[in-house]
């Protein structure tokens, strides 16, 4: 009887591998090899090639929406536009603009135009120059309403850019213009003066004006794409991968180390670690995958991964409006109430700073320093047990209400790292304050439209820079106006304080009143309650050097190389 | 019999332009749209990108408008990934999950028959036991245990397969066993108890006592008799299979179709949720279609008389 | 015991009978009537049958051991499922925590128990929706034929065709993922299969001589349906309700597995396996494995309990 037990389990394993190849036979053709495999032997097999070719491989976990500039609208094509294309900066490692394709930038003493010198060396991947045209073609076309292209607003700064995207104006009047073949006139709306980081933004790229006028869908393939930056786009397996080599038309190809790139799509953060673990890719983080949470300080101690700030808050929205806390006390009792450290060491697990203000320490503030340098948020306020719960009994007081309600809930979006977060916020608030906080949990769009609408007690929150400027975390999260204060935290004075700051006659000056309208809403009314700022973890394979995580938390490969 | 299929054929256009109707209501119905994103929108471009991909249109509009392109073979682009067509994303994605689904249907029908046959003919003996305990072993371990720990073990551990993937022959192995390890278990259950039922009946009785020999009694009178719960169960299976897993697909991170299933959903990706449920359906109501045509085919009773008897 | 008798060689024995042989037997303990078996109803019949499949006996008492567990483990575990200890993060099994901790340091015995509630809860509730929505469906186009059941059928056939995931992702994006909306969207397409199956079943009974006879003494449709068709039916309907509970857990435990699940801080076991995946990597494998374990058995035990039952009501299979 023995003998028999191991009948079944083998043939079971033979028929196994016997289909699968038989499998595979059938569609050889479509049997794209892996090229992280070869990439070794073709190098020992060159032996007269100069050096070895450089691979560098990493994952996202989706495929990039478009890779048109002005469709693009998320992390995943920004990081693959970076090697496709090349604007008029780029951002270095510190997030301080560098000219790449703008030889000189010179403003205005208004601040209000700018002149921008092109270099003149540049080439499209089919050969055409790249010319001032091409960036006026581009930026009018994404401000045209017929693209719908949904980063438009973006290009807003230049003047009437709004009013021909709203369908009001004409291309004509857009504060654009390519006065010869490599000059570029820019007149904006009033003086911005991070315009040249700006410039660095994938809405700002420009784009071959026949390729685009012949096909709507140029860009949704590798063989239609025709781009200007480093890297040249060989195949895109929708859904499955895609491979950039390098371009060695490229004005500043000496610059660029790496030979081919190759990202595959992997959706799941436990496959993409296993990746890494086999040798399959070179890079886990930043957005191009994730380590999991459970590994972090193990691999940080071992020296395998680093922990990089990223210019992202992560905080919890209260509804201003509804009890119970349209009270500040209460609002601030729950803020005091939380051990953000805890929450950090414990929970997100990756390094993060508490957060006591909304402007992430690696926004660049006035004079060269960093803006949390100069407007520290330490004394905004501070975490006290004792004093939130006296805060929390005069709150509940002032509202009449003679004890908590029963049914607050924390809205968040459907993800195992918010899910743990939530759930330890609850226990704190359960333990500090003895009030029970339900937990809700929605799918990402759907919990979009709840939080719109202001369908929650409180409700998760994360925010990133789309420019490295502090007005992307005060104008935007805490102006009564904004389309993104969905907790409706309405203070008059922010309001004139932020008015205030656009029109301010020096950047400093601007600075100054975003740091004091931030203090006020932190501070005093507890408007929102600011939990992290975001870091990121990095895995990057021993042998590369120059892949970072920007200041957005982006990775950063294009200048990278392999010893 | 050209009636018969006729019929079944006007069936099935008529209960997917039922589905097609009320899939793209529900759809529309739910909270969410496929343009919105976090950081809240400007009003202008918000209207641009409604107009331009028609959801400014009152939902009948949009119904009818939709119906007529799908009445030209066109099932319109998608709204998440740009000018992506929907029956090239779908056409795409299927071919990674055929071929799976392909190896792992083969595999449970040769496993379950082969751990069926067995368990029958050894009944009530140690080798019936073993199969039973294996197969239900199989049905009881879900994917969602099966397919993280075989990557985990055989693959980053052990190295003996790759964890991710489905670019070379071997690529096949574990996610063949997540995706056959139940209908292994069912149909090996299945075959079991219609076989121990048929090796009972006359004919093979008969078989017995004309002399053949046990194993050709079984592959030639009995599976043959034996089958038809198994064809009728294939039916479903295929389409489940081949339609992609969604677990199997995202743990080995295989560019199938089982992930649209999650993501168009998540997305809203209105096109691509169309798309998707034009296809499983068609698909479904296929392959229970073949299965019933097989069933007449494979079914004793329906061919002629004698040659079962012979 | 009578091949032991036999055994006895033949010098050995004695020639001769003597009364110390005969045990005497009092006049009414003679059960001449019992050379067979005592006749049994027909319910008696298949107890006995199941009672005696030692395996299915093994997957019934698995069933009751995880639902007595799943009721009672909870309330006397000195831990709750939700508060968080998070010095006491990820310690592997001891005296304390039987089944360790989680990332929070919740205990993952009271977890593990909790989940069983949530798991076996949808199994079950999910299993009997489809059973009252199956057999009423089911029993209406098998008893009334003809122009009902054709368009009945033709209804579930379409609704059978529509892909079951993307309805259920719908239904759980637009209503509060609760175990009320895994239940409700499990339901909307569960309930088909038992309709086949109860259609099949009346449609060969209705024609049997007691049917007609409460027919034609006027009994109306529902009765003679309910009275006196399903009670026959029973077997298959029985044995398909216990292999949808089964099917049932695991569509709960997949859901969750996609983020789709229940609200936390409850999990279920398929939320525990997701996490467990992850945590299997910086080695808390325990974090998999115990809802793993339990989760797997409950299927088993409701698979071999189902297929004993299925044994039971067609002892053609036992012979």
């Amino acid at each position: 009887m023995k003998g028999n037990f191991k009948k079944p389990v083998h043939l079971m394993l033979v028929l196994v591998l016997a289909f699968s190849m038989l499998l595979a036979a059938c569609t050889g053709n479509n049997n794209k090899q892996d090229p992280a495999n070869n990439a070794g032997n073709e190098g020992t097999n060159a032996t007269d090639a100069p050096k070895e070719p450089q691979e560098f491989r990493f994952t996202l976990a989706s495929e990039p929406p478009s890779l048109d500039p002005a469709l693009m609208t998320d992390a995943q094509s920004s990081i693959v536009a970076a090697g496709l294309y090349e604007g008029l900066t780029r951002l270095n490692t510190k997030g301080e603009p560098e000219n790449a394709l703008a030889e000189s930038i010179t403003a205005s003493e208004d601040g209000k135009t700018y002149t921008i010198k092109l270099r003149q060396d540049a080439k499209w991947s089919n050969g055409d120059p790249v010319t001032a045209n091409d960036f006026e073609f581009a930026w009018k076309r994404a401000l045209n309403p017929e693209t719908a292209s949904e980063y438009a607003y973006m290009l807003f700064y230049l003047a009437n850019g709004e009013k021909y995207n709203s369908g009001k104006g004409s291309a004509d009047e857009v504060g654009v213009k390519a006065s010869d073949e490599y000059t570029l006139e820019v007149t904006l709306n009033s003086p911005a003066p991070y315009f040249t980081s700006l410039l660095s933004h994938y809405t700002y790229l420009p784009v071959h004006q026949a390729t685009v006028e012949a096909a709507a869908d140029w860009a949704a393939e590798a063989s239609t794409i025709v781009s200007n930056g480093p890297f040249k786009l060989t195949e895109w397996a929708h859904a499955d991968k895609l491979v950039l080599e390098k371009n060695a038309d490229y004005y500043n190809a000496d610059a660029i180390n790496f030979d081919k790139v190759t990202i595959s799509l992997v959706e799941d953060e436990n496959t993409v670690y296993q990746l890494y673990e086999t040798d399959k890719i070179d890079w886990i983080g930043a957005q191009a995958g994730s380590v999991p949470s459970d590994l972090v300080q193990q691999l940080v101690s071992e020296k395998k991964a680093e922990i990089t700030a990223v210019a992202s808050v992560y905080y919890y929205l209260f509804n201003n409006n509804k009890e119970p806390f349209n009270n500040v006390k209460v609002r601030k009792a729950f803020s005091m109430a939380l051990d953000r450290q805890s929450l950090i060491d414990n929970v997100a697990q990756a390094n993060q700073q508490p957060a006591f203000g909304l402007v992430p320490p690696s926004i660049t503030g006035p004079e060269g320093k960093m803006f949390r340098e100069v407007y520290p948020d330490t004394g905004y306020f501070s975490e006290n047990v004792e004093e939130a719960k006296k805060l929390l009994a005069e709150g509940l007081a002032e509202l009449g209400l003679s004890s908590f309600p029963a049914d607050v809930t924390l809205l968040y979006n459907t993800s195992e790292g918010h899910k743990a977060l939530a759930e330890a916020a609850v226990d704190m608030w359960r333990k500090n304050l003895g009030v029970e906080v339900k937990l809700a949990n929605q799918e990402w769009g759907t919990f979009l439209e709840t939080r719109k609408a202001g369908g929650f007690d409180i409700a998760r929150s994360g925010w990133g820079a789309d420019i490295n400027h502090p007005i992307n975390f005060t104008y935007d999260l805490i102006h009564s106006k904004s389309g993104n204060n969905d907790g409706k935290y309405n203070n008059p004075a922010v309001d004139k304080l932020l008015d205030d700051s656009l029109v301010a006659a020096t950047p400093e000056e601007s600075q100054q009143k975003m740091a004091e309208a931030e203090k006020i809403a932190v501070s005093e009314d507890m408007g929102v309650l600011p939990t992290y700022y975001y870091t990121t973890v990095t895995m990057l394979k021993p042998g590369f050097e120059g892949v970072v995580s920007d200041y957005a938390g982006h990775l950063d490969w294009v200048h990278g190389s392999k010893k | 019999m050209l009636r018969f299929i006729l019929g079944k054929l006007v069936f099935m256009v008529v209960s997917l332009f039922l589905l097609i109707t009320a899939t793209f209501m529900l759809m529309n119905a739910i909270p969410g749209s496929p343009l919105q994103s976090e950081k809240a929108p400007n009003p202008a471009v918000q209207k641009n990108l409604e107009a331009y991909y028609g959801l400014d249109k009152p939902l009948i509009v949009q119904y009818g408008k939709y119906l007529a392109n799908l009445a030209k073979g066109d099932m319109g682009i998608s709204m998440k990934k740009k000018f992506q067509s929907v029956d090239k994303m779908i056409k795409q994605s299927f071919g990674p999950s055929l071929r799976l689904g392909i190896s792992a249907i083969i595999t449970s029908v040769l496993v379950g028959c082969i751990l069926g046959i067995l368990a029958a003919m050894y009944h009530r003996k140690f080798i019936d036991n073993l199969a039973m305990i294996l197969a239900v072993i199989g049905l009881a371990i879900p994917s969602i245990v099966l397919a993280p720990i075989m990557q985990y073990f055989l693959g980053t551990k052990l190295r003996w397969f790759e964890v991710a993937g489905l670019n070379g022959p071997m690529d096949y192995v574990l996610p063949t066993i997540a995706l056959a390890s139940g209908p292994i278990a069912f149909i090996a259950r299945l075959l079991r108890s219609t076989m121990i039922e048929v090796l009972n009946a006359d004919f093979i009785k008969t078989a017995k006592s004309k002399g053949l020999s046990g194993y050709v009694i079984v592959v030639k009178h009995a599976l043959r008799n034996s089958m038809l719960p198994v064809v009728t169960y294939l039916g479903y299976l295929t389409a489940g299979i081949i339609t992609g897993s969604v677990v199997v697909e995202k743990i080995f991170a295989i560019p199938g179709i089982g992930k649209h299933f999650v993501t168009s959903v998540i997305d809203r990706d209105y096109p691509l949720i169309m798309g998707i449920t034009i296809f499983y359906a068609v698909i479904l109501m296929l392959s229970r279609f073949l299965a019933d045509v097989a069933y007449v085919l494979v079914d004793p009773r329906m061919r002629a008389g004698g040659k079962v008897a012979k | 015991m009578s091949d032991f008798n036999l055994n006895i060689p033949s010098t050995e024995r004695s020639d001769k009978l003597s009364p110390e042989m005969f045990e005497k037997l009092e006049r009414d303990e003679v059960r001449v009537d019992e050379v067979g078996r005592k006749s049994l109803t027909a319910w008696q019949d298949i107890r006995q049958r199941l009672v005696s499949n030692k395996l299915a006996m093994f997957g019934f008492w698995i069933i009751v051991a995880m639902v007595l567990l799943a009721i009672f483990a909870p309330i006397f575990w000195p831990f709750d499922h939700f508060t968080n200890d998070l010095e006491n993060k990820n310690m592997p099994p001891d005296a304390t925590h039987w089944f360790g901790t989680d990332d929070l340091g919740r205990d993952m015995f009271e977890r593990v128990w909790k989940g069983a509630q949530v798991s076996l809860f949808v199994g079950i509730v999910a299993a009997l929706i489809d059973l009252i929505i199956g057999i009423i469906y089911g029993g209406i186009m098998g008893y009334f034929g003809g122009k009902v059941d054709e368009v009945m059928n033709r209804f579930s056939e379409i609704l059978a065709a529509i892909p079951y995931l993307l309805i259920v992702i719908l239904l759980l994006v637009v209503m509060e993922p609760s175990i009320t909306t895994i239940i409700v969207a499990m339901s909307i397409t569960g309930w088909i299969n038992m309709a086949w199956i109860v259609r099949g079943q009346i449609m060969q009974l209705k024609n049997q001589e007691y049917a007609l006879a409460s027919k034609s003494l006027g009994a109306g449709a529902m009765r003679i349906i309910f009275r006196h068709l399903i009670p026959n039916a029973m077997g298959p309907i029985l044995v398909t309700l216990t292999l949808t509970i089964p099917n049932a857990i695991f569509t709960e435990a997949f859901l969750s597995f996609l983020g789709l699940g229940v609200q936390s801080p409850v999990a279920s076991w398929g939320t525990m396996i997701d996490d467990g995946a992850g945590a299997m990597m910086s080695g808390y494998t325990w974090r998999l494995f115990f809802p793993a374990l339990f989760l797997s058995l409950t299927i088993f035990a409701f698979n071999v309990f189902g297929d004993g039952l299925r044994d039971a009501f067609d002892p053609k299979l036992k012979k």
